[in-house]
């Protein structure tokens, strides 16, 4: 007797569980999205306040930047969801769904304000002294001159952290949260059949990465265009 | 700092478009500016040579505020280079800068680069900022190139872009730092060709160069710089033929022996 026998993989099951995490796909996609956009905004501010030297804003954004990035992902959400409303009671009545995706946004929002800063301060100054010679003010030159250029060199990078992102939904279902890797592990745990249920949910997060690198692709192909 | 005694003065010479009084920069220890005096009258055209080091691009570079200068007064078309921002931005406005490397935006077209500053800075309606940037462009031949990207064009036709960037915000002054000293030799010529056009045309210019064929052609006065100072200042002819200071003549045996 062979020790993998693919006769015991049950693709009906696993068909009916494919379509119960295809049903809980939004909740992970809407985490996903409402956490690249907060992190994104948050990100570039970070950003800003670090290279054009904010007095105050430039220091709280480097403590900010250490803690995020120096404590688990884990533990910020525990805190956020569990340990602030015993601080804050107002904060009880946060969804674990919110909960999840602002700690998803605070926390990729320390990497990706590093990222952005790195491809900033790789814009050659003379691209800033050449807007600022035509009368620009240094926000308008960073608008128009800086951040187009750095957006080129942070795509790469901003995906990579947006399917690091994506992956780490899964930990929200620690909080409660609904989304896919909740459905997975429910199922698992009834049935029993635990290699079909991962399989199929890491099939699941493996296309969803496939289809934002091929996105990446097209937005690095555009912003390419005058190179 | 500029007291109101020195305003009184400034309203008196009004054909000054840029007066220098005392200039001093240091960069740490280092004292790259020593007490430039320097007045340039309305139309007129200044070349500024020297050795590498000597201060000459720093110089050009405070009179737009790229670098800060510590000590002296700085006073563009009758108004002095402080640390406030809107006069800052608006002698920027007024005065054009070509730099040696070009600085062309990559990322824009010819026609956007050329249209930026008008339509964000001057708040030209962009049909209008277009209409005169092609304008510009036909003056420097290029109006052919008007879609490509910078990187698509030779080191002349960036050039030749730049000088139609800067004069589309329409300046009073036009400021040159080394503008041919990054191009191959056989694009200097369209390059400066544009430059004495524009010459010609009255506009007031300070140009950083070592063309010395350039400076004889269109320079009012022909400016010597070296260890930060103000060595020698005269008009080309008295200034090629028969210079004053041994160290101008040392640098025009240098440079013209070949």
């Amino acid at each position: 007797m062979s020790l993998f026998d693919p006769g015991m993989i049950n693709t009906e099951y696993a068909a009916d569980l494919l379509s119960l995490i295809l049903q809980a796909l939004p909740v992970t996609l809407s985490m996903a999205g409402g956490a690249m956009v907060l992190s994104l905004s948050l990100a570039l501010l970070l950003a800003l306040f670090r290279v054009f030297e904010i007095p105050v804003a430039r220091q709280l954004s480097e403590f900010y930047i250490s803690f995020f990035r120096g404590t688990p992902l884990l533990v910020q959400l525990f805190m956020l969801y569990y340990g602030l409303p015993q601080l804050i009671p107002e904060l009880k009545q946060m969804t674990a769904f919110h909960a999840a995706t602002l700690g998803l946004g605070l926390h990729f929002a320390a990497y990706k304000s590093e990222i952005i800063r790195a491809a900033i301060t790789g814009i050659d100054k003379a691209q800033m002294e050449a807007a600022l010679s035509v009368g620009m003010t240094r926000l308008q030159a960073m608008r128009r001159i800086v951040l187009p250029q750095a957006a080129r060199i942070a795509v790469p990078s901003l995906m990579n952290s947006f399917i690091d992102l994506l992956k780490s939904t899964s930990l929200a279902f620690t909080l409660g949260v609904a989304e896919i890797m909740a459905t997975a592990q429910l199922e698992a745990a009834s049935s029993f059949r635990f290699m079909e249920s991962y399989l199929v949910l890491a099939l699941v997060y493996w296309l969803l990465v496939i289809v934002f690198t091929e996105l990446q692709k097209i937005a690095e192909k555009r912003l390419g265009e005058a190179y | 700092m500029m007291t109101s005694v020195n305003n009184a003065e400034m309203a008196g010479s009004d054909s000054a478009m840029i007066e220098l009084r005392k200039l001093n920069k240091w960069y740490g220890d280092f004292h790259v500016l020593r007490d430039i005096d320097l007045t340039v009258r309305k139309g007129e055209r200044i070349v500024i040579c020297g050795p590498s080091g000597s201060g000459k691009s720093t110089m050009i570079r405070c009179i737009n505020r790229l670098e800060e200068h510590q000590q002296g007064d700085i006073i563009i078309n009758g108004r002095e280079m402080t640390n406030d921002l809107k006069d800052i931005e608006q002698v920027r406005m007024e005065v054009g800068m070509v730099f040696q490397h070009f600085n062309l935006f990559p990322h824009l077209t010819v026609l956007e680069n050329c249209t930026l500053a008008p339509i964000w800075v001057r708040k030209q309606p962009r049909k209008e900022a277009e209409a005169i940037a092609m304008q510009y462009l036909e003056r420097v031949r290029i109006p052919d190139q008007a879609d490509k990207y910078p990187g698509q064009l030779s080191g002349g036709q960036q050039q030749r872009v730049a000088i139609a960037r800067s004069l589309c915000m329409n300046p009073q002054v036009m400021l040159f730092d080394e503008p041919t000293s990054a191009l191959d030799p056989e694009m200097i010529k369209e390059v400066l060709d544009v430059m004495v056009e524009l010459a010609n045309e009255g506009m007031t210019m300070l140009c950083v160069t070592h063309e010395m064929g350039f400076a004889k052609t269109v320079a009012d006065r022909v400016i010597f710089m070296d260890e930060g100072q103000i060595v020698e200042e005269n008009e080309p002819e008295s200034f090629f033929n028969n210079p004053q200071s041994e160290r101008t003549k040392l640098f025009l045996s240098q440079i013209l022996q070949h």
